[in-house]
């Protein structure tokens, strides 16, 4: 049988689904991200998804990992072909990997990247798309301490999506991240993502 | 029924089957770690070590004795539990059959992993499928929430005097396993309720009355009417299996059958379909509806023992029956599902035609375009006046 997926489910317009694919590498976080979006997505009342696409799990190897949001419960398991929303933690996999792939013309692209959205398109070559960029490692670097992307990624992504507002996510990290970590690093993490929501750029 | 927890918690597959196994807090837990399984022990390594559960947890050297310890903590008279994936659940092998013949009530999470080789650590059907002939009654989940609730319904099949045999719940590795999705859970309290206290049947540890179990038994012995008595407990778990589902769907408000038939009644075309397949599955259906096509479908959820008879019934109305199969029965005529099914439907009169489609193989994704391709062979054979080919059709397939 042929291959062709041209998957309806995909289409973001559908049904109030929002599919979002995130590229990183093993390490940054983007499977703790791709979850932390789904239990925010839990908080607000939606119905909620969210899977890596397994392969060696060594850190610093290229990784994909899955969001999906919807007003309605979600019954589909396949991967994401169509994604409304593509999140690069790691600017240097925009060199190796078509993050674009699927993507239709007016998907939300959000890269980690000390660049302006410009910059990123010249560098890279990159078509279609709305792009945005942040500075997210640094971010982290100055707030957490440590240079893991992932929570001024969510910062930036609830500005430019507005999925959630902003407040339900600080108020989520003080709730989750409360329970697993000292006062410290739950306030460093809320510092980035305020940081990252008021710093992304677009073009 | 009032007092039902509604709160929804966004957890894994393997969290789901975890927080089962810890309100189920079994008397001993012996397992080994394989992936995708691994984060359910790891999860209840974990529980024992914090005191959440007083289990008995005993970690072993390979699943071989992972099975072997369970079988004898049960025949001792214990409630006990293990977990296990492909590889691992292929070394269990030979005790997987002496676990059933001893009749006892060992529930297993079955986390769906393609066997090697090539390697491969991806999800489909043919770890438990390989093991459908080994006395064990066979449950599979299609989501989170069933990963939870057949987990919980298994202890109960498992141990009802009428059927004491081991069961084994599936649920798809990786796509669930591994996926965050929604769980509502029942309290602590009302898991314990549901599956009420355990009762050793003939156990070792019972000095006042000795028993043997599993002895050598002789070319004239009673091997075979052991076998007879194996499988008559089989066929009365049916009925206990709809029991444990109708008092389980009392008290979660989530109802399950032998199978779960989707926009069936009026069907002249249906696909039948096992696991997390089963809900975009249910989506092309919807879509198929939308445009005047008769679609409908069936979700496998028990497979041993399997419900023939319901099945032929359902399925009475329906031309063209689709079967889809997550795992291969080299040389057969079809998938070990598509096998069941056509069997089932021989004594149909008139008698639909049944065509097998094989999908998914070690991890290759099924999307709804796929599924669509599948009915739409069977609409065609459908509107034919002969009988289509019963030849193996694959589902995205990599060949041009």
């Amino acid at each position: 049988m042929s291959t062709t997926r041209t998957s309806e489910a995909g289409d973001r317009t559908g049904e109030g689904l929002t599919e979002i694919r995130w590229h990183a590498r093993g390490g940054q976080g983007a499977v703790t991200a791709a979850k932390m979006v789904a239990e925010l997505a839990l908080g607000q009342g939606k119905h909620f998804q969210a899977f890596p696409e397994y392969g060696p799990e060594r850190s610093g190897a290229p990784i994909v990992a899955f969001t999906r949001v919807s007003d309605e419960p979600i019954q589909i398991y396949s991967g994401v072909e169509h994604p409304g929303i593509v999140v690069v933690l790691d600017p240097s996999l925009l060199s190796n990997i078509d993050v674009m792939k699927g993507a239709p013309d007016d998907a939300i692209v959000l890269v980690n990247s000390e660049m302006a959205p410009a910059e990123v398109r010249r560098k890279y070559g990159l078509k279609g798309g709305r792009l945005f960029t942040v500075p997210a490692t640094r971010i982290a670097a100055e707030t957490i301490r440590r240079p893991i992307p992932n929570t001024p990624m969510v910062g930036a992504l609830t500005r430019i999506t507005g999925l959630f507002p902003i407040d339900k996510v600080v108020e989520f990290l003080r709730a989750d991240f409360g329970k697993k970590f000292p006062p410290k690093v739950v306030e460093g993490n809320i510092a980035a993502i305020m940081r990252a929501y008021e710093e992304v750029q677009g073009e | 029924m009032s007092g039902q927890n509604t709160e929804t918690l966004a957890v894994t597959g393997n969290e789901a089957a975890a927080e089962a196994m810890r309100q189920i807090d079994p008397d001993v837990v012996c397992a080994y770690p394989i992936t995708p399984q691994t984060e359910v022990v790891q999860l209840y390594a974990q529980m024992v070590a914090d005191g959440k559960v007083s289990s008995e947890f005993v970690t072993v050297e390979s699943e071989h004795s992972a099975m072997s310890a369970v079988i004898g903590a049960a025949a001792g008279g214990a409630r006990t539990m293990t977990a296990t994936s492909s590889q691992g659940f292929a070394l269990m092998w030979e005790l997987l059959f002496v676990a059933s013949s001893y009749r006892l009530p060992i529930v297993m999470t079955t986390v769906n992993r393609a066997l090697s080789g090539p390697i491969n650590i991806h999800c489909d059907h043919s770890d438990s499928m390989g093991g459908r002939d080994s006395g064990w009654i066979q449950l599979y989940g299609e989501n989170h929430q069933q990963a939870y609730d057949n987990c919980i319904q298994a202890v109960r099949i498992a141990e009802h005097l009428e059927v004491r045999l081991p069961v084994m719940h599936m649920y798809d590795g990786y796509v669930i396993s591994g996926a965050i999705g929604p769980l509502v859970m029942l309290s602590d309290d009302q898991v314990q309720d549901f599956i009420g206290p355990f009762t050793a049947v003939n156990p070792l540890l019972d000095p006042k009355r000795p028993v043997t179990v599993g002895p050598f038994d002789g070319l004239h012995g009673w091997y075979f009417e052991h076998k007879v008595a194996q499988n008559r407990a089989m066929d009365r778990a049916l009925k206990v299996i709809q029991d444990v589902a109708d008092e389980y769907g009392e008290l979660s408000g989530r109802h399950y059958g032998l199978f779960e038939p989707y926009r069936l009644d009026d069907a002249e075309i249906a696909i039948v379909v096992v696991g997390s397949t089963a809900g975009t599955t249910r989506l092309v259906v919807d879509k198929l509806r939308a445009k005047g096509v008769k679609a409908g479908m069936i979700r496998m959820r028990v497979f041993r023992p399997f419900p023939h008879a319901a099945y032929a019934s359902a399925l009475e109305h329906v031309k063209v029956v689709g079967v889809l199969d997550r795992a291969d029965s080299f040389g057969a005529q079809g998938g070990p599902l598509f096998l069941e099914i056509r069997a089932a439907l021989y004594d149909n009169d008139p008698r639909p035609q049944v065509l097998p489609f094989i999908y998914g193989l070690g991890g290759r994704d099924i999307f709804p375009d796929n599924i669509e391709q599948a009915f739409a062979v069977l609409e065609k054979a459908a509107q034919e006046k002969g009988r289509t080919s019963t030849g193996r059709r694959y589902l995205n397939l990599r060949e041009d």
